[in-house]
């Protein structure tokens, strides 16, 4: 009897359907232009994306977009640097010393769930309608992922290599700044990738209230007027902002973390 | 430089709070230019032993020194662990620089004393690999030149080839050998493998399951410089079934937990 024998684990490889994830993106767009230019809906419910292309560049070239984006811009990398810094300082503290870790574990757990948008109207009773209590949003939307990623790394780093770099006669400060830091680095990757999309909700929040300049007050400003297609332009440059954000963050991954993008 | 271990004790509580005595009134003195093997069952204590040795543990009871002049710029002891533990994101050549960092030893002089172990240990041309890049037998041949690159006066190896497949395990230990001819350092070498212990050491330290206790201390009567061919003579031969015999019901025990 001749039994044949064949791959029976096949349908376990996925095959990578590279066309179909540019064929996805173009029919939303196509299917979306079709739609607007049938006339059926309105304008003012849903501008066509060539319509809206149009007007963002209008918007550039009149340097109105600009304006708002650089003002968002500031507020985001402001904010994203010094809730990063802090999130990764608190974060080392909390996963390395014992009595850091007493204090600082039940403070986080306690305050880390309290959504950072409602600290909004607060942080502006303390520090005013200006531009600090915009960053502090931003800055606190950041640092909770980031204390949290670090520590999580911090917890990982081996205590085998830890002993290692003992044995060679690396003390506490080496130890930390030689092992346990390169060993976080991924996950405090993966806090700032989580601190992004945190950040550009914070974002656009603090831009609806009070300000004359930013994205999001574009966005808000456009709604108020019915001006859908500028309305649309904002959440396309926000959509941008957060693709770029996480390209860039992959990007300097990869430059940060050599040791591992090679493998 | 000599290691001494006097009347050493080491007790661990373990998680119901009781006391474990891991190692247990361990004598052992490690001469200058001696190459000693510390064997037993696994459990023993032995990399306990080591850790002590290292300076990575205290012990509960008992005395750890080491006797000798130490010139400056060298470490009293270096380390080679069993899973090579280097640091992933330091290139070959940054791994080997490491300890001499820690020493405070300047780039220029720590580059030409790192490059005088690569080459020395068959690692020129890997510089600028990272450790995932490099098979196991290469790993440790980094982990070797990370610990010979502070001029230790005492080596301390923690079953340094268990890890790596049997080929490359003997090719290793005849180039370890031929490091300890050129060096003659003191080394104090944890090993399960009581071939791989006779064929190296001067001396075979065995100890029994914990609480590990020196059962005995096997001489190897065989010249220096080893051969691949002395394990048929009758001495190796001796040695290893006298080792075998010691530890046999010990091992036996084990495998029944």
């Amino acid at each position: 009897m001749r039994i044949a024998v064949v791959n029976r684990a096949a349908f376990l490889t996925r095959p990578e359907y590279r066309g179909l994830r540019v064929v996805a993106v173009l029919g939303l767009v196509i299917a979306w232009e079709a739609l607007a230019r049938t006339g059926r809906v309105p304008v003012l419910f849903l501008p066509s994306p060539l319509g809206v292309l149009a007007e963002g560049w209008e918007m550039l070239r009149s340097g109105e977009l600009l304006g708002h984006l650089t003002a968002s811009l500031q507020r985001l990398v402001l904010g994203f640097a010094l809730g990063g810094a802090a999130g990764v300082v608190v974060g080392v503290a909390v996963g390395f010393f014992a009595a850091a870790e007493a204090v600082g574990t039940p403070l986080l757990a306690a305050t880390f769930p309290i959504p950072k948008i409602a600290l909004l109207p607060l942080l502006i009773l303390w520090l005013g309608l200006g531009e600090p209590s915009k960053v502090a949003v931003i800055a606190l939307g950041v640092f909770f992922p980031m204390a949290i990623n670090t520590f999580t790394g911090v917890r990982q780093a081996d205590p085998l290599l830890m002993r290692a770099a003992v044995a060679f006669g690396a003390r506490r400060w080496s130890v930390i700044r030689k092992v346990i830091l390169p060993s976080a680095l991924p996950m405090i990757f993966a806090g700032l990738r989580l601190g992004a999309g945190t950040a550009l909700l914070l974002l656009v929040a603090a831009e609806m209230i009070a300000v004359e300049s930013g994205i999001g007050f574009l966005v808000l400003h456009a709604g108020n007027l019915m001006q859908t297609t500028k309305l649309m332009v904002g959440i396309v440059v926000l959509s941008l902002l957060g693709v770029l954000s996480h390209w860039g963050l992959g990007w300097l991954e990869r430059l940060a973390i050599p040791w591992r993008a090679s493998s | 430089m000599r290691v001494v271990v006097e009347r050493v004790s080491k007790l661990y509580a373990d998680r119901a709070g009781h006391t474990l005595r891991a190692l247990d009134g361990i004598d052992l003195v490690v001469d200058a230019e001696e190459f000693v093997a510390v064997l037993g069952p696994s459990g023993c204590g032995k990399s306990t032993l080591l850790n002590l040795i290292a300076g990575l543990l205290a012990p509960s009871e008992g005395a750890i020194w080491l006797d000798g002049e130490l010139s400056p710029g060298r470490a009293a002891t270096a380390m080679v662990f069993q899973e090579f533990a280097l640091f992933p994101w330091r290139t070959v050549q940054a791994n080997v620089e490491f300890g001499l960092e820690e020493m405070g030893v300047a780039a220029a002089e720590r580059a030409r004393r790192a490059r005088y172990q690569l080459d020395m240990t068959g690692l020129a041309g890997f510089e600028t690999k990272y450790p995932h890049e490099l098979s196991g037998g290469m790993r440790q041949r980094v982990g070797i030149a990370r610990a010979l690159a502070v001029g230790p006066a005492v080596l301390l190896m923690d079953e340094p080839f268990s890890a790596l497949d049997a080929q490359t395990r003997q090719l290793m230990q005849e180039e370890l050998l031929a490091i300890w001819e050129r060096t003659r350092k003191t080394i104090v070498y944890v090993t399960h493998n009581i071939h791989e212990a006779v064929y190296m050491a001067d001396r075979v330290v065995v100890l029994s399951r914990r609480p590990g206790r020196v059962l005995a201390e096997v001489k190897v009567e065989l010249p220096r410089p080893r051969a691949e061919a002395m394990i048929a003579e009758p001495a190796f031969v001796h040695a290893v079934e006298r080792i075998w015999s010691l530890i046999r019901d010990q091992a036996a025990q084990a495998l029944r937990e």
